[in-house]
């Protein structure tokens, strides 16, 4: 229990800590020990739960189980490299007079808040507190989009804030309609929203209305996860946001959403005993893929092309979990944990990539292995772990997911390879020449923090060839639990 | 109607009026009128859920009554005018064409709304059910304003609206959430309301005009 709170608590009262610390100069300092302690928290958690299975605490408000378990962890880690990343690159932002000494302040002020309600939407038992915390995250990341105050991250903020506040809007009737089903079994009260019980009940809840209830859950917060076609919001929120929010929202918020559709599923799966849930699953994640893919192509923004790969890999897990069966879902959850590795790696190294060439645009990033050989080959290993190159952790998963494909719906299988050859063209035929080409500019001169983005690449390098073993037993038992 | 009693008589009657209002502000193309219409929805939210706390001794009903009589008729409407105000936008006339249209098109939406609530409102044995159709009327025609308008406030105002459809439809269906969760969503909707106030003022500082005609720069696949 203390754990818990502790994951919950630290977040918390550091936002609250760097909002009257204000401006001066050590808050950037406390936002890295802030999100260290909250990661050894998670550890903490992560630990206990190895040692005494799932818990469940605080009046059944707060659940940890082998499926959200893992995904804490991953959100605490992230949450800390992306602090350590952003103390220098932050830094640099305000020297070129981006940034304002108070908006640093709501930056770490919101970053905090952002980090307490995904790890909330992790922790919580009960489905209407995790739509609120989604909301609340969506309400912190529109300020955090929109940091810049530019024409363009205004716009992307508020369609954004609109798209998503929409969708969420969806996700509320979409609850409700769980609360009207599960009110019927479990009474009034507040629990008969509490995950834990709607699980125990859940071949007993009308499958009419939860039917209803999915496809509008579904929608809601696949708005989030970036489903094509309610992905508008992402590239957009991605371009025009500072880097480590690009690293964020991609990393954490994409995975929290589509943790949020998972558990829903669960229920639905469990009520129906059809294959309804599992075939709109596997139908938003190929469209999404397939657009994803062939968009690609297109972008001219380095960030919005990484935004794009995102929806595509969203579109894969989404697909893979929509599949379903021990494999699959396994799969899933580790492409879940690689790609959120590796998206925010890349994000950190290109993020560093635009401030010493002083753009975003991919035709004037050239050169970056003469400019900073440490960028350069982080962004060329990041770009090939993306794209599915052994031995890194994403090939392993993408294999899986490909194989049980061919044996489980054959029909997909061109569909996908498809998606990925294009992907790996679309990609790598722009980032080589970002990383290989001839440098135009002299570069800007300050030192890369390269740190977090080799971890990154090195953690799923090591999931690629090995993973350790109460990993994948986590992995295994929650597999087991989504079905 | 004989045989009904007074408080359906009340609801059904307060649904009706939500419905009406729902489409009123569809159709209004001043912002101030915009708002108080928003407020008379809240008056009219607030009412019927203390009819049905009282009528079926609910007594956490009062509670969400007494939340949505502060939130909706007097906070938001209130910082809406206050907003209003500075930004000088009183008197903003919106260009809207084709009201027509947009009516007929909303009749269609209200038909929709009804064939989707009626399995649900077979299954529901609150007093109410037979207004779930009317929530999710209303939650269409506010989901419908936020597309037809262009400008900042109003579509921030449907979204608002959206809330109200949502939040009756949780009463007609299931006597409402439970009071956690009903207080979390009060608190985003207090927050959302904040930052939207935040954001009028940014947008105008950049673009000279709360029209979102000049928010189109960002396009797929550029």
């Amino acid at each position: 229990m203390i754990e818990t709170l502790a994951v919950l608590g630290f977040p918390l009262a550091g936002a609250l800590l760097l909002a009257v610390i204000g401006e001066r100069a050590p808050a950037s300092r406390v936002n890295v020990a802030v999100s260290l302690l909250t990661w050894l928290a998670s550890l903490a958690l992560g630990f206990k739960v190895v040692r005494d299975g799932s818990l469940l605490v605080v009046n059944k408000l707060f659940f940890v189980d082998s499926f959200n378990v893992f995904l804490i962890a991953l959100t605490a880690f992230v949450g800390f490299t992306t602090a350590l990343f952003s103390r220098p690159y932050m830094q640099i932002e305000s020297a070129h007079g981006r940034l304002t000494p108070g908006r640093l302040k709501l930056y770490h002020c919101m970053y905090q808040v952002f980090i307490f309600t995904m790890l909330l939407v992790l922790l919580s038992n009960n489905m209407g507190i995790l739509w609120v915390a989604l909301e609340a995250a969506t309400l912190a990341t529109v300020l955090l989009v929109s940091l810049y105050r530019t024409p363009a991250s205004l716009e992307a903020a508020w369609k954004y804030f609109i798209l998503c506040g929409v969708g969420i809007a969806q996700a509320l009737f979409g609850t409700i309609l769980l609360y009207f089903a599960a009110e019927k079994v479990l009474g009034a009260g507040g629990g008969a929203l509490l995950w834990t019980e709607l699980d125990g009940v859940k071949s007993e809840l009308e499958p009419t209305v939860l039917s209803l209830a999915f496809v509008f859950l579904l929608v809601g917060y696949g708005t989030k996860v970036g489903l094509v076609p309610l992905h508008n919001w992402l590239p957009d929120a991605h371009a025009e946001g500072p880097t480590p929010v690009s690293a964020v929202l991609s990393g954490l918020l994409l995975n929290v959403a589509l943790y949020a559709v998972i558990r829903c599923k669960v229920l639905v799966e469990g009520s129906l005993q059809t294959s309804f849930a599992r075939e709109l699953l596997m139908g938003f994640g190929l469209v999404s893929v397939v657009v994803a893919a062939f968009l690609l192509s297109r972008q001219k923004d380095v960030k919005r092309l990484f935004a794009y790969s995102s929806i595509e890999h969203m579109g894969i897990i989404t697909f893979a979990f929509g599949m379903g069966g021990p494999i699959a879902n396994f799969a899933g959850l580790l492409h879940m944990t690689v790609h959120s590795l590796t998206k925010s790696a890349i994000f950190f190294a290109v993020g560093h990539a635009a401030q010493k060439t002083g753009t975003q645009l991919i035709d004037g990033i050239r050169g970056l292995v003469t400019l900073s050989p440490l960028i350069g080959w982080g962004l060329a290993l990041g770009s090939l772990a993306i794209l599915g190159m052994p031995p890194f952790g994403v090939f392993a998963s993408e294999f899986l997911i490909l194989t049980s494909a061919v044996r489980e719906y054959p029909w997909a299988t061109p569909f996908l390879l498809l998606a990925l050859g294009v992907a790996f063209a679309a990609v790598f035929s722009k980032v080589q020449p970002m990383v290989f080409g001839e440098a135009k500019t002299a570069g800007l001169p300050h030192r890369p923090t390269m740190t977090p983005v080799f971890v990154h690449l090195g953690l799923v390098l090591m999931l690629g060839i090995w993973i350790p073993p109460f990993l994948a037993d986590w992995y295994r038992q929650a597999a087991r639990l989504i079905g | 109607m004989t045989g009904v009693p007074l408080w359906a008589q009340l609801i059904n009657l307060l649904a009706a009026v939500l419905l009406l209002l729902a489409f009123a502000m569809l159709a209004q193309r001043r912002v101030l009128t915009l708002i108080n219409l928003y407020a008379a929805q809240g008056f009219a939210l607030a009412c019927s859920t203390a009819i049905v706390a009282w009528a079926t001794d609910q007594t956490h009903l009062y509670g969400s009554a007494a939340l949505t009589l502060i939130l909706k008729v007097a906070l938001l409407p209130w910082l809406l005018h206050r907003l209003v105000r500075k930004l000088d936008v009183r008197w903003d006339v919106e260009g809207l064409l084709n009201i027509p249209t947009t009516m007929l098109f909303g009749i269609v939406l209200v038909v929709f709304a009804f064939n989707l609530a009626a399995p649900i409102e077979q299954l529901a044995s609150t007093i109410t059910r037979s207004t779930l159709g009317i929530a999710m009327a209303s939650v269409m025609l506010a989901f419908l304003m936020m597309i037809t308008r262009r400008k900042a406030i109003p579509q921030v105002i449907g979204f608002l609206a959206m809330e109200n459809g949502l939040f009756f439809a949780a009463t007609s269906a299931t006597y409402g959430m439970p009071m956690v969760v009903e207080l979390g969503i009060a608190l985003d909707i207090l927050v959302a309301m904040l930052i939207f106030g935040v954001f009028f003022f940014q947008i105008r500082e950049q673009f000279d005009s709360l029209d979102l005609k000049h928010m189109e720069k960002l396009k797929e696949g550029e």
